[in-house]
């Protein structure tokens, strides 16, 4: 077994164990912090594909931005736990419902494409990406034949952004209270 | 450089992933339990088509791809947590569940 295949299995059992852990777990906060591991994982085996620009990408994205928006929404969302001190642990415990049909149906699909993977065969023409970097690849793509695609999402940020501070502004304020 | 890793590998891991976002997004009644979810599938989505694209040198497309689903997921959390505040703000609890009515 080669280096590189046990690097593989220790990150995708890092992704997956943090995945079984976000589902187990019924603290929220504990969840967003399994979450970070789960999309350090998956940066590494991005890496481990070749596709070093887009793990950096989703490290500083994913983990600079989504996450820490999360955990805003954890601590801003909660009901105050009026015995809880600044030495208690954060417990912000969340209730778990339709366990059966959810591990069901997650379990059933999981079964499928299994299957589907396993019967699939791929006739994988040309050869593999070398080892050399993508960014300059990625770079010229997106600025020759993908420019509309990607002003569109520049737009698209833009829209969601303002759009989301509109709708988070609080309209009941009230100067009098 | 050939990679040791096959790409079997890659779509397994991926789909284990994705099932287990399913699941978090289906069993959770919390909106932001149900997010953290979601971002677990789209993460699985994307070690796909980065695995595909590996066997696209030339153009990466996948990769591409990848990175605009990344910047859509972006976009997607900020609207969400702020419909999810104003949601608390309204009902003053944001389990899915108890949030029936639709009237302003």
């Amino acid at each position: 077994m080669s280096t590189e295949l046990i690097i593989f299995y220790f990150f995708a059992a890092l992704a997956l164990g943090s995945g079984v852990f976000i589902l187990l777990t019924r603290n929220l906060m504990y969840a967003a912090f399994a979450l970070f591991l789960a999309l350090l994982g998956v940066a590494a085996l991005f890496v481990l594909a070749g596709a070093d620009f887009l793990a950096v990408a989703q490290l500083m994205v994913y983990v600079g931005g989504i996450l820490v928006l999360l955990i805003f929404g954890i601590m801003l969302t909660r009901t105050a736990d009026p015995e809880a001190t600044s030495q208690t642990p954060n417990r912000v415990l969340v209730a778990l419902g339709r366990k059966f049909w959810g591990v069901v149906v997650s379990l059933g699909l999981f079964i499928v494409l299994f299957l589907v993977i396993v019967q699939a065969n791929f006739a994988l023409v040309g050869d593999t990406l070398n080892s050399r970097s993508t960014i300059r690849t990625l770079g010229v793509e997106l600025m020759t034949t993908h420019l509309l695609p990607f002003e569109i999402a520049g737009i698209l940020l833009l829209v969601a952004l303002v759009g989301a501070a509109y709708l988070a502004m609080n309209r009941n304020f009230d100067p009098t209270e | 450089m050939n990679s040791a890793i096959p790409l079997f590998h890659f779509l397994v891991v991926a789909a284990a992933l994705f099932s287990l976002g399913l699941a978090v997004a289906v069993t959770k009644r919390n909106v932001i339990g149900i997010l953290i979810g979601l971002e677990l599938m789209l993460n699985a989505v994307n070690l796909n088509l980065i695995a595909f694209s590996r066997h696209d040198p030339v153009l990466l497309r996948g990769q591409l791809f990848a990175l605009f689903v990344i910047v859509v997921a972006a976009a997607e959390v900020t609207v969400a947590l702020a419909i999810v505040l104003r949601v608390y703000h309204h009902y003053g609890s944001i389990d899915p569940d108890e949030t029936k009515e639709l009237r302003g």
